[in-house]
């Protein structure tokens, strides 16, 4: 089998800004390879270093170190530990087969809707009617048809992040850089631009780097993560593998923030129901991933092993496709039945941890 | 027309096309103010438009460059505009060939306008939003493509709203260098208005002045208005 080229290969890149007192380690040693059709998500706190790395994919940060490689072309390359950049005419050319969007849109303010999507692509001389169809066909895939003559002023922001994506596809690049794009937006149209990237991201095959400090976005729509702390890849995998096994507390920190397990967690605790927990019964959390739940769980502890259990608390999130849920419950029934339940729960692949009580 | 005879009897005599008439004032005041305006003005865009590219955070960033200009505007800025015309008398005789009259008076109004045109400029293009010029980096445009398309465009308001305030500091500037002899409106009113003790004289080319500018506010106001779409 051959393997698939990366879209996107960052090799030991390192970002350091000098400044008059100090220098600033803005990213350090990160290495990262994005296959096409991948929507991957990077995030971190801000001053993670999210937007300095991105911005070295297309060189609107150079990097201090290490090779930028897009589709197999060299836009930054070290040799003999001297950095050497791409000329600026090809480099031009690479950056119309990646396009960008921005936390603030930053369209232009004293252009139409139609003038800044046609920008990108104004060095083509086309006939006014080309022109009129490019736009049009831009708009539609953005769904904001008929507002081509409006002014950005005159746009809500979802609708104006809707025009810089259409502006940013207007090359047709095979890349879509997304800095923050969803950050200043209220969380409906949040959900509405992420489900729209989704759809251009299998529509188009658009590859698409989404970098945020909002776990929940990334959730919707990414298959990979990369987690960014004080310049460095702390951790990375497939977004399931993330959610199901972060190895790291600031991943935990920002999956809890998608899914207020801790925060579940905690309230469950105080509960007197735990507080006076009586042996033989036991306190426990199952976590599950993909098929395993497709069985009736909790139904088979009571018809199988006549074990009940007392539910208290419950998050099922669907990542790509796949059920992800946890469970916190009280289990009672006798000792002897209480081990074989969990022993069948373990066998169809449910993480089961024990809170509280033991097994006999 | 008896009336207006008693209460100007030295603004009919002075008449309209002689050397010191009316319309002569008008004229070298139009003259002055747009042709200085235009040398002064193009003079401030490649200034205004270098400090603002050469700068440490500019697109085409270079620190001697920006350096340089920055001084230049900054020592011509600091030269009261009067001493300025006595100043660079030797060099404005070497340019036009005399140091009196309206062509004269060209040299030092160019040059006293240009470094108060290009902070002004300046700050207007600074004002554009840096990430509308990364945007514009982004999608692969050209250096050209930025000043012309982007900053230009988007600045395109100011620009007009500080040519308008610059303009009219000009025509203040004609009538200072009417005061050393040469011509226009601000001539008038000094050296024979003033000088003359004939006071409606002074107040006919002040009226004409005053007119003058509130033209130039009006228009350009009305151009900013249509230019702007924030
Ligand atoms: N142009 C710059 N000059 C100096 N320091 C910078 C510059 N850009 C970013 N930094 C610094 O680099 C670090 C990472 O910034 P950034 O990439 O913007 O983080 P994030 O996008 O994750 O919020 C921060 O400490 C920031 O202050
Ligand atoms: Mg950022």
């Amino acid at each position: 089998m051959t393997e698939i080229q990366p879209i996107i290969r960052l090799e030991n890149i390192d970002v350091t800004f000098e400044q008059k007192k100090q220098s600033v380690k803005a990213v350090k040693n990160v290495s990262l390879d994005i296959l096409p059709g991948d929507i991957y998500g990077i995030v971190g706190y801000s001053g993670a270093g999210k937007s300095t790395l991105v911005r070295t994919i297309n060189l609107l940060q150079k990097p201090t170190h290490g090779n930028v490689v897009i589709n197999g072309t060299y836009l930054a390359k070290t040799t003999d530990n001297k950095e050497n950049y791409i000329a600026s005419k090809e480099l031009r050319q690479q950056r119309k087969k990646i396009g960008m969007i921005f936390q603030h849109f930053n369209l232009m303010n004293e252009r139409t809707v139609a003038e800044n999507v046609l920008f990108p692509i104004s060095h083509l001389k086309l006939s006014k009617s080309q022109r009129k169809d490019k736009v049009n066909e831009l708009l539609e895939l953005v769904g904001l048809a008929n507002r081509a003559n409006a002014y950005p002023s005159q746009l809500s922001g979802g609708q104006k992040q809707r025009v810089a994506i259409a502006r940013a596809l207007a090359s047709e690049p095979e890349i879509l850089i997304s800095d923050e794009a969803t950050s200043a937006l209220d969380p409906k149209t949040t959900n509405s631009i992420l489900q729209l990237l989704k759809k251009l991201n299998i529509e188009l095959g658009l590859t698409i780097v989404l970098i945020t400090h909002e776990m929940q976005a990334v959730k919707e729509i990414a298959n990979k993560i990369a987690v960014m702390e004080d310049g460095e890849i702390i951790e990375r995998g497939s977004l399931l593998e993330i959610f199901t096994a972060p190895q790291k507390q600031l991943t935990r920190d920002f999956i809890d923030t998608a899914t207020n397990l801790e925060d579940g967690l905690r309230k469950v605790k105080s509960q007197t129901a735990i507080k006076n927990l009586q042996a033989p019964d036991i306190f426990v959390q199952l976590s599950y991933a993909g098929a395993s739940t497709d069985q009736p769980l909790i139904t088979s502890l009571f018809k199988d092993f006549n074990v009940t259990a007392n539910v208290l608390f419950g998050n099922v999130e669907i990542l790509q496709e796949t059920p992800v849920g946890t469970l916190l419950a009280i289990l009672s029934g006798k000792d002897t039945d209480l081990t074989a339940a969990i022993n069948s729960i373990k066998k169809q692949n449910v993480k089961v941890e024990i809170l509280k009580g033991e097994l006999a | 027309m008896t009336w207006i005879n008693r209460t100007f009897p030295n603004v009919i005599q002075l008449g309209w096309s002689s050397d010191l008439g009316w319309g002569t004032a008008i004229y070298q005041t139009l003259y002055m103010t747009f042709v200085s305006a235009i040398i002064g003005g193009l003079l401030g865009l490649i200034f205004g438009f270098g400090l603002v590219l050469f700068a440490e955070d500019g697109i085409l960033a270079n620190k001697p460059i920006y350096w340089i200009l920055d001084k230049i505007v900054s020592v011509f800025r600091a030269i009261p505009f009067i001493i300025l015309l006595a100043f660079i008398m030797p060099f404005t005789n070497f340019l036009v060939h005399t140091t009196i009259g309206v062509n004269a008076a060209l040299v030092p109004l160019s040059l006293g306008v240009f470094p108060f045109y290009a902070r002004q400029v300046q700050n207007a293009l600074v004002s554009v939003d840096d990430g509308i010029i990364e945007a514009a980096q982004s999608f692969g445009a050209t250096t050209f493509e930025i000043i012309f398309k982007v900053y230009f465009r988007e600045s395109l308001a100011d620009l007009i709203r500080v040519s308008t305030v610059t303009l009219i500091s000009l025509v203040g500037l004609t009538a200072m260098a009417g005061a050393i002899g040469s011509g226009g409106l601000g001539n008038i009113a000094i050296s024979v208005g003033y000088s003359r003790f004939e006071a409606d004289i002074t107040f006919v080319a002040t009226l004409l002045i005053v007119i003058f500018i509130f033209i130039i506010q009006f228009v350009g106001d009305f151009l900013a208005k249509v230019s702007s779409h924030k």
